[in-house]
C-alpha cells in the first residue's frame, strides 16, 4: 500500500502558481515545495508540470533543478519525474558510475512488471539514444554482464500459469547449483531470467520446501550488497511511495526493530529529511 | 505420354495446379489412370499385385494442397501472431530452424519484434526467451537468447569511434576461432545483440577496412552467426538468398516454406527492395522465378501479393 497523502480535489493551478511564487527572487521556499509536491500523485505531478509550462513558458523541473541543491533537489528531481523516465534517469546514473551500482539495475529490472520495464526502456532511449542493454552490456563484463543484460531485456510472460514439474526440475538445479557455489552457473541465469515470475515463485518454494531454507537468504548472503546510503534511501523510497511502501515499513520495522521514519531521520536532515519523511506519510 | 508428364509436373513444384489435374485426371478413364499409376513414382507395385500410393508421396501431396491455405491463414494474421506462431514452429523443428529464428528476431523492428513477443505471451503462456533458452542448446543459444531479447534503438545516432573498436573486438575474435567459436564470443554476442543498425552498419564498414573482408567471408564463422549479420545489416540479400533456395530443386520441405514466409511477410515491407536484389544476383526477375516454380492458387496468389499497389 502506499503511504502517499494527496487530496482527492486539487487546482493544478494554483499548485504551479504556488510554486512560482516559492522559487521567486532570492531563496526558495522549501517548505512550501515540499508541502504541495510532496502531497501529489504522479498524475496530479504531471499536471502541475504542465500548467507551469503554460503559464510560465518554463519546465518546471529546470526550475527546481536550479533552485534546490544537494539530496533534496536529487530527490525532487527523482519524484518530479514520470516513473519510467525516473528509473531510466536512476538507471544510467547507476551505469555511468565510476563503479557501477549493479544493485539498482537489478531493482529497476527486477520490481517493475514486463509493462513497467519495457516503459522505462522506451524511456531510456529517447534521453539517452542508446537501449538499456547497450549501455549496460557496455559497462559490464562477464557474469555479470550476462546476469544484467538478461534481466533487462527480458519481457516476461505475466500470466499465472506455472507448471509444478517444471518447477521441480528447475529447483534441483538451482540446489545443483547452490551446493556446487557455482553461481554463474548457465542454468542459474537462464532460469532467473527468463521464467515467469508466477513461474519463478513456484521454483523458490518447491525449494524451499526441498530444502529447509528460503533460498533469497542464501542469495542476499552471497551477494554481499552495500551498507544503506543516501541514495539507495532516496531511491527506494521515492519510487515505492506510490506503490507498496507501507509494506516495506512494514517489514523494514519487523527486521530492524526501528521504524524506517525514525532510520530517516537518524541519517538525514534539512529539507531532505522533511522531504522523505512527507513521503513516508507523516502528518505535517 | 505428354498427358501424364503434364500431370505429373502439376502434381510437383510449389503449390498444385489445380486446373491442369482437373483437366486430365478429372477427364481421365481407367485406363489413363492406370498408366498414370505406373509411371511417375507415385505408386509402387505391391506384392499383391495392384500400383499403391506411396504413403510418403501422399504426405508430401498433402504439403502441396495446404501449400495456398497456409498462405492465406499467414497473410490475414496479425503481424505478431505471424511472427510468433514462426518463432514457435521453428523452435518445434529443431536446430535446422534456428536460421528462422534469427531471421526473425534480426529484420524486424523493434517494435514488430516487441510485438511478437508480447503475441507469443498470449498464444503460448511462456516468453519467447524461456522458450529459446530452455530448447535451444549448443553453441548458438547464446546469441539466440540475446537476439529475441533486444529493443534495439533506432535512431541514426552512431559513434564512429565505439564502432571502430567493435570492429577491432569483431576482428580479434575471429583471430581467436581456434580457442573459441565466434559466436559464443560474449563481445560478439554483446555487439550483435545491443547495438542498433545503422551503428552495426558502421562496425561492419569498419570491418571490411581493417581486415581487408567482409565479416560474412571469414571461414571460420558459423552460419548462425553470419545470418544474423546479414539480417541485421543487409536483409534484402538475405531474404533473397532465402528466396533462392527455396525454389531450388530438391530443397527439402522446411527450404520451401521459405518461399511463403518472406512473400508473406515481406509483402507489406520491402518486397520491391528485395525483387531488385533477386534479379541483380539471380539474372532474372523473381516474379518470372515464381511463374516458374510456384503452381495454381499458390502461384496466383503469391504473385497478387508481389504486384499489389504497382
Amino acid at each position: 500500500m502506499a503511504t502517499l497523502v494527496a487530496p482527492v480535489q486539487h487546482s493544478h493551478i494554483e499548485d504551479a502558481k504556488a510554486l512560482y511564487k516559492a522559487c521567486k527572487g532570492w531563496g526558495t521556499d522549501e517548505k512550501a515545495v515540499i508541502s504541495i509536491l510532496g502531497h501529489r500523485t504522479a498524475a496530479q505531478r504531471q499536471q502541475i508540470r504542465l500548467a507551469y509550462q503554460n503559464l510560465y513558458q518554463e519546465d518546471l523541473v529546470k526550475r527546481l533543478e536550479s533552485e534546490l541543491s544537494g539530496a533534496f533537489e536529487k530527490a525532487v528531481y527523482r519524484w518530479i519525474l514520470e516513473p519510467a523516465d525516473r528509473d531510466a534517469v536512476l538507471a544510467n546514473v547507476a551505469i555511468k558510475k565510476a563503479c557501477p551500482d549493479y544493485h539498482v539495475i537489478i531493482e529497476i529490472a527486477c520490481v517493475h512488471s514486463p509493462e513497467e520495464l519495457l516503459a522505462v526502456r522506451r524511456a531510456y532511449q529517447l534521453s539517452y539514444k542508446l537501449s538499456l542493454e547497450e549501455d549496460v552490456a557496455a559497462h559490464t563484463t562477464g557474469d555479470l554482464r550476462k546476469l544484467l543484460v538478461a534481466l533487462v531485456s527480458v519481457l516476461r510472460y505475466d500470466g499465472p500459469e506455472i507448471n509444478a514439474r517444471l518447477a521441480k526440475s528447475e529447483a534441483d538445479i538451482l540446489e545443483d547449483a547452490i551446493k556446487n557455489k557455482a553461481f554463474n552457473h548457465e542454468e542459474v541465469i537462464r532460469i532467473l531470467t527468463t521464467r515467469s515470475k508466477a513461474q519463478l515463485m513456484a521454483t523458490f518454494n518447491r525449494y524451499r520446501d526441498d530444502c529447509g531454507t528460503s533460498i533469497t537468504k542464501i542469495i542476499r548472503n552471497a551477494i554481499k550488497g552495500a551498507g544503506t546510503d543516501e541514495d539507495a534511501l532516496t531511491r527506494v523510497i521515492v519510487t515505492r511511495a506510490e506503490k507498496d511502501l507501507k509494506v516495506i515499513k512494514e517489514v523494514y520495522y519487523k527486521r530492524n526493530s526501528v521504524t524506517l521514519e525514525q532510520a530517516v531521520a537518524k541519517d538525514t536532515s534539512g529539507d531532505y529529511n522533511a522531504f522523505l519523511l512527507t513521503l513516508l506519510g507523516k502528518a505535517d | 505420354m505428354a498427358e501424364i508428364e503434364a500431370l505429373i509436373k502439376a502434381l510437383s513444384g510449389h503449390g498444385v495446379d489445380e486446373k491442369t489435374v482437373i483437366s486430365i485426371l478429372g477427364n481421365s478413364q481407367p485406363e489413363h489412370r492406370q498408366a498414370f499409376r505406373k509411371e511417375g513414382g507415385f505408386f509402387a507395385e505391391d506384392e499383391r499385385r495392384f500400383e499403391r500410393w506411396n504413403d510418403h508421396h501422399v504426405k508430401l501431396l498433402k504439403h502441396e494442397f495446404m501449400r495456398f491455405k497456409n498462405a492465406v491463414v499467414l497473410w490475414a494474421m496479425h503481424p505478431w501472431e505471424r511472427d510468433a506462431r514462426l518463432i514457435k514452429e521453428a523452435l518445434k523443428k529443431g536446430p535446422n530452424s534456428n536460421s528462422v529464428i534469427v531471421e526473425i528476431a534480426s529484420t524486424r523492428s523493434s517494435d514488430e519484434l516487441l510485438g511478437a513477443r508480447k503475441a507469443y505471451h498470449s498464444l503460448f503462456e511462456h516468453s519467447i526467451e524461456e522458450d529459446v533458452a530452455s530448447h535451444i542448446h549448443g553453441k548458438e543459444k547464446k546469441l539466440l537468447v540475446a537476439l529475441v531479447s533486444a529493443y534495439r534503438y533506432e535512431g541514426p545516432k552512431i559513434k564512429e569511434d565505439v564502432a571502430k573498436s567493435e570492429a577491432k573486438a569483431l576482428i580479434s575474435a575471429v583471430k581467436n576461432a581456434e580457442k573459441q567459436n565466434p559466436i559464443e564470443n560474449d563481445e560478439v554476442v554483446r555487439i550483435l545483440s545491443t547495438r542498433s543498425k545503422p551503428h552495426l552498419k558502421s562496425v561492419f564498414k569498419h570491418y571490411k577496412e581493417i581486415a581487408g573482408q567482409h565479416f560474412e567471408d571469414e571461414l571460420d564463422v558459423h552460419l548462425i552467426l553470419q545470418a544474423a549479420v546479414q539480417c541485421l545489416i543487409t536483409p534484402q540479400s538475405y531474404f533473397s538468398r532465402v528466396l533462392d533456395e527455396a525454389m531450388r530443386d530438391g530443397a527439402d520441405k522446411n527450404t520451401k516454406k521459405g518461399l511463403t514466409r518472406v512473400l508473406v511477410t515481406r509483402a507489406d515491407v520491402d518486397i520491391r527492395a528485395i525483387s531488385d536484389d533477386y534479379r541483380n544476383h539471380y539474372a532474372i526477375p523473381l516474379a518470372d522465378k515464381i511463374e516458374a516454380k510456384a503452381k495454381g492458387s499458390y502461384k496466383e496468389f503469391l504473385l497478387t501479393l508481389m504486384a499489389r499497389g504497382s
